[in-house]
């Protein structure tokens, strides 16, 4: 038998989490080296998954099954494909950088830490789920740690709000979800909630149009789809910094993730009839999202309501239902999450040091933080889809793939590049260049922990977008079988 | 080793700065006389290796059958695009000129020290920006460094620039970035249905490619394609009436960022024009090549009538862009008039085009010059006000000789470069584009208007005596930057064959 990768990935940040309730509170450093050493092991693991899978190979790979209630169709099942391995990596960077912009939580680290890495299990789980009762487990275990994250760790203005809205948005799309995942499970007669049964299961197109729009929408509410995004910007921004990262940066394509692996694969034909609403609504999110960014005083909000925009593009992607929209949508998903990670993480660490998130409060801190500015002007010019960075190879293919069913998307989505340059570049000038405010003299560098997140993915970014092929290779073996689960003709 | 720098030399043309700036930024932030020098040597390897490209290079090759230095990678597969680079006789100078003007920027900013390191290791990115632009033999790799280049010079004017930098900055990269939106949406719509995004299989096949769209027959969307690319790259050039971020930009612009702004960023869009839109769009160049020499006639008017109601000497400088780039504008257009005409009308966009591709590589070397000149002023007396000058020709006379013969060279005096390009696009586009040309010939009269008025103010009249004393001549650096500029423009002025001889082989490329 293989070594199982996945299961070991999945319960380091499960057991860590475990165990770090076991701790006393007053062993802080104790509890930050263990949850520093689970997550540098998911991102170690997750990298070398990334690395030593070959991207020729077809199909599900690192796979392990065990059944777990046979009578319902109900088993632990894992396994990944191209499209997911670079959300797995994903997962292990913001998680690794999360923790390591924490490390100062004073109160009750803890649960700090505890549920962190709860939620870094959960978004594990999900991108490595071939069953579906499985996948949905995973899908839930996320809700309690986020909701008590933010209203205990949370900015104390708005994290009772934020919180609650957040988990109430997420909880109902959820639940609606849950409702066509049954119906999924009962219309197919197969008696099996595993997924690669299901995709075969050649469901009649009738149940596909009436189910899929409540399965693909349920989920996409996690991704911020129109009009059920205003929980991500509240959220986000209510959110503590580590947590913020992790749910724009992760959490937002688990919805993403989820509404393609069970609305498109398994209900491909619905996938077809519905594509047009989905283009539509995606296209409104990046144009929309973007104006209201440019609108916002807040540094948070800014970035909250860019995240919009940008996941508008990942919803444009996979309902273009082809080879480019879809591989563009797999590499915006991971570009977006490390882009606004490191938004997230580099917002924190000035408000840790400014106390505000007023942009008309901070001016000139590129002085005092330099690799902080060169941080967010990275993710800022990744967000503009600027050549040479990760979110330009990202958006190409999806506007290829828009060009090709839907050409008024490309046109129509291509202005929000122009407004995300124009407020991203007022942004970054009245945050980091020009006069420093008196009540700003004198702030400290941001640590060498923060230096070191803001290097790397800052790098991965670069990478991404200077060489391509290092993820667009296994993303495009991942698209090659959902194009045949939609009928190859596509 | 060496045949992999033979088989590699645009690529090691293309990141010695990219590689040189991140040196620099390796090197400690204090260390402000290393950096300068660290710079100025990392500067001279690209001139050195175009020098080296430029004797390798074979004119005799026909420029319609190969490219030379040619080098191929995949890059992004999955969408179709690669890493393709390229030379012929129309990017050869441009490249030179890139090499040649990033030194003598460097060699003309050793007064910045505030943020030096940033400064320069910006300065080398652009390089490298630009450079990938005359390089690419692919569409999007064509537009990715066309991009690219915009946020080194945006930081550059945003970080060292004048008291109204913010306004110029935003203003200079969103006018282009939102011009080069239609290019980009044309871009994308080319290559998905081409299959690739290879100009040299686009070049052979684009006229029978079916871009139709929206219910639009192909005919028509080329049309419209064609609008995108050329109003992305008139906004470059920048062709009236895009031309309003222009003259804020220089404004604003450190004295070096003027230099390679006018010597090198406008002429990506004038390549941009001669490099795809004639190839690409041979029948809606042609139909709307008057279209064309309108603006070009109006550019060169307008950019002249404007410079001459200046009251700053940069910003005079930075309107005479407009009316010399009018002259490229006009060459484009005669070519685009002439494709599928008879012999006679092909010979005479010949030589206009040549003198095209002349004033591009003229113009650069002479506003550069002249903006250098404007610097030097600038850094002695903290103004550019014209009527707080005068009779300066007194005090400083090498740098009033200096500054007369910039100014003539860029007037078209007779013996100097500027003369024989202009003329060469004039006697070209004349039977071709007799009305337009006439027109333009008006607005030469207004070009000798400004020049002298340039001079007269600077130099000639009543000295304003508080110059006494606070106005210098000219450093062994200044020196150093300026008299290169002028042997080449001198001996363009006197013995243009070895440059014309390439230039001449290479326009055959659109016939």
């Amino acid at each position: 038998m293989q070594f199982p990768y996945l299961s070991v990935l999945i319960f380091t940040p499960l057991a860590a989490a475990v165990i770090l309730l076991l701790l006393p509170n007053r062993q802080a450093r104790l509890i930050r080296a263990i949850a520093l050493t689970a997550s540098a092991l998911v991102l170690g693991l997750s990298a070398a998954l990334f690395f030593i899978s070959s991207p020729v190979v077809d199909g599900y790979r690192f796979i392990e099954k065990i059944d777990w209630l046979p009578e319902l169709g109900i088993s632990y099942h894992v396994g990944v494909d191209g499209f997911s391995l670079p959300l797995l990596l994903l997962a292990g960077l913001v998680a690794f950088s999360g923790v390591l912009v924490s490390w100062n939580v004073q109160d009750r680290p803890r649960e700090f830490f505890s549920f962190f890495m709860f939620l870094v299990a959960s978004v594990l789980g999900v991108f490595s789920s071939l069953d579906l009762f499985q996948l949905f487990f995973f899908f839930e275990l996320a809700v309690f740690p986020k909701y008590l994250m933010i209203v205990m760790w949370g900015s104390p203005q708005t994290r009772e709000y934020g919180g609650m809205k957040l988990t109430l948005y997420l909880f109902l799309g959820s639940v609606v979800a849950l409702v066509g995942v049954f119906a999924l499970y009962f219309g197919s007669g197969l008696n099996t909630f595993d997924m690669l049964a299901l995709e075969k299961a050649g469901l009649p197109l009738a149940f596909q149009q009436i189910w899929f729009p409540v399965i693909f929408i349920g989920f996409a509410v996690l991704a911020g789809i129109f009009p059920f995004y205003s929980w991500a910007p509240d959220g986000h921004v209510a959110a503590p910094t580590a947590v913020s990262m992790l749910l724009a940066g992760v959490e937002m394509k688990v919805g993403a993730f989820a509404a393609l692996r069970i609305g498109i694969e398994l209900l491909p034909q619905g996938a077809q009839h519905w594509a047009w609403l989905i283009l539509l609504l995606g296209t409104i999110n990046v144009v929309y999202g973007a104006l209201l960014a440019m609108a916002q005083k807040d540094l948070k909000y800014v970035i909250g309501y860019s995240s919009v925009s940008h996941m508008g593009l990942v919803l444009i992607g996979f309902a273009a239902l082809n080879q480019q929209g879809l591989l563009g949508a797999g590499l915006q998903m991971f570009s977006h999450g490390v882009m606004t990670a490191l938004f997230f993480a580099v917002v924190g660490m000035v408000y840790d040091r400014t106390h505000t998130r007023d942009i008309g409060q901070l001016g000139g801190l590129a002085r005092f933080m330099p690799l902080a500015a060169f941080g967010f002007i990275v993710s800022g010019l990744v967000s503009m889809g600027m050549p040479g960075f990760s979110g330009f190879v990202a958006e190409i293919p999806i506007y290829l793939g828009a060009w090709r069913v839907a050409p008024w998307v490309a046109v129509v989505s291509a202005v929000s590049i122009v407004i995300t340059a124009a407020y991203i570049l007022l942004v970054v000038r009245r945050v980091f260049f020009g006069e420093v405010p008196q009540s700003l003299s004198a702030l400290e560098d941001i640590h060498t922990r923060d230096k070191l997140v803001v290097l790397m993915l800052s790098l991965v970014m670069i990478a991404v977008g200077l060489l391509p092929g290092l993820i667009s290779a296994g993303i495009s073996d991942g698209v090659n079988r959902i194009l045949q689960l939609l009928g190859g003709s596509l | 080793m060496l045949n992999f720098l033979e088989a590699h030399s645009l690529s090691i043309l293309l990141f010695t700065p990219a590689l040189a700036a991140l040196a620099v930024m390796l090197l400690p932030a204090r260390r402000i006389k290393l950096l300068r020098w660290f710079a100025l040597a990392a500067s001279l390897l690209p001139l050195g290796l175009s020098v080296y490209l430029w004797l390798r290079f074979d004119p005799a090759l026909d420029p319609r059958l190969a490219f030379q230095f040619e080098e191929w990678l995949p890059w992004f597969p999955a969408i179709g695009s690669s890493y393709h680079l390229g030379l012929d006789g129309l990017s050869l100078p441009m490249v030179a000129l890139t090499c040649l003007l990033t030194p003598l920027a460097i060699l003309a900013s050793f007064k910045i020290e505030t943020h030096l390191r940033g400064y320069l290791a910006l300065f080398l990115l652009l390089e490298t920006g630009i450079l990938g632009v005359f390089m690419a033999l692919d569409l999007l790799l064509f537009f990715v460094f066309w991009e690219i280049g915009l946020v080194p010079m945006y930081f550059l004017i945003n970080q060292w620039g004048g008291a109204n930098r913010n306004y110029a900055s935003l203003k200079f990269i969103i006018f282009t970035m939102g011009g080069s939106l239609g290019l980009l949406l044309a871009i994308q719509l080319i290559g998905l249905n081409a299959g690739s995004f290879d100009m040299l299989n686009l070049f052979r096949n684009f006229g029978s490619l079916d871009l139709s769209v929206f219910g639009l027959t192909s005919a028509a969307v080329k049309t419209i394609a064609f609008w995108a690319f050329v109003i992305a790259f008139a906004v470059k050039v920048p062709v009236w009436p895009f031309h309003t971020w222009l003259p804020d930009a220089h404004t604003e612009a450190p004295t070096a960022g003027s230099m390679i702004l006018a010597g090198v960023l406008l002429k990506l869009g004038a390549y941009g024009f001669l490099r795809l839109v004639l190839p690409l769009f041979p029948q809606e160049s042609a139909r709307f090549a008057p279209a064309l020499a309108a603006l070009a006639a109006a550019a060169i008017i307008f950019g002249a009538l404007a410079a001459a109601g200046q009251k700053d000497l940069k910003k005079l400088v930075a309107y005479s862009s407009v009316n010399h780039m009018g002259f490229v504008m006009l060459g484009v257009a005669a070519v685009a008039s002439a494709v599928g005409g008879d012999a006679a009308a092909v010979q005479s966009s010949r030589i206009a085009a040549s003198g095209a591709v002349l004033q591009m590589v003229n113009h650069g070397l002479s506003s550069a010059g002249m903006f250098f000149l404007v610097g030097v002023l600038y850094d002695r007396a903290h103004t550019r006000q014209l009527d707080e000058f005068g009779g300066l020709y007194a005090l400083l006379p090498a740098y009033g000789t200096v500054f007369i013969f910039v100014s003539m060279a860029s007037l078209g005096l007779p013996g100097l470069n500027g003369f024989i390009s202009e003329l060469l696009v004039v006697v070209g586009a004349w039977p071709l584009l007799s009305a337009y040309v006439a027109a333009a010939m008006i607005g030469l009269i207004f070009t000798g208007t400004y020049i002298l008025k340039g001079i007269r103010q600077v130099l000639h009249g009543p000295l304003n005596l508080r110059w006494r004393g606070v106005l210098t001549e000219m450093s062994a650096r200044e020196w150093a930057v300026i008299l290169p500029l002028m042997a080449l423009m001198l001996l363009l002025g006197i013995w243009p064959s070895w440059l014309l001889d390439l230039i001449n082989r290479a326009v055959m490329f659109w016939f």
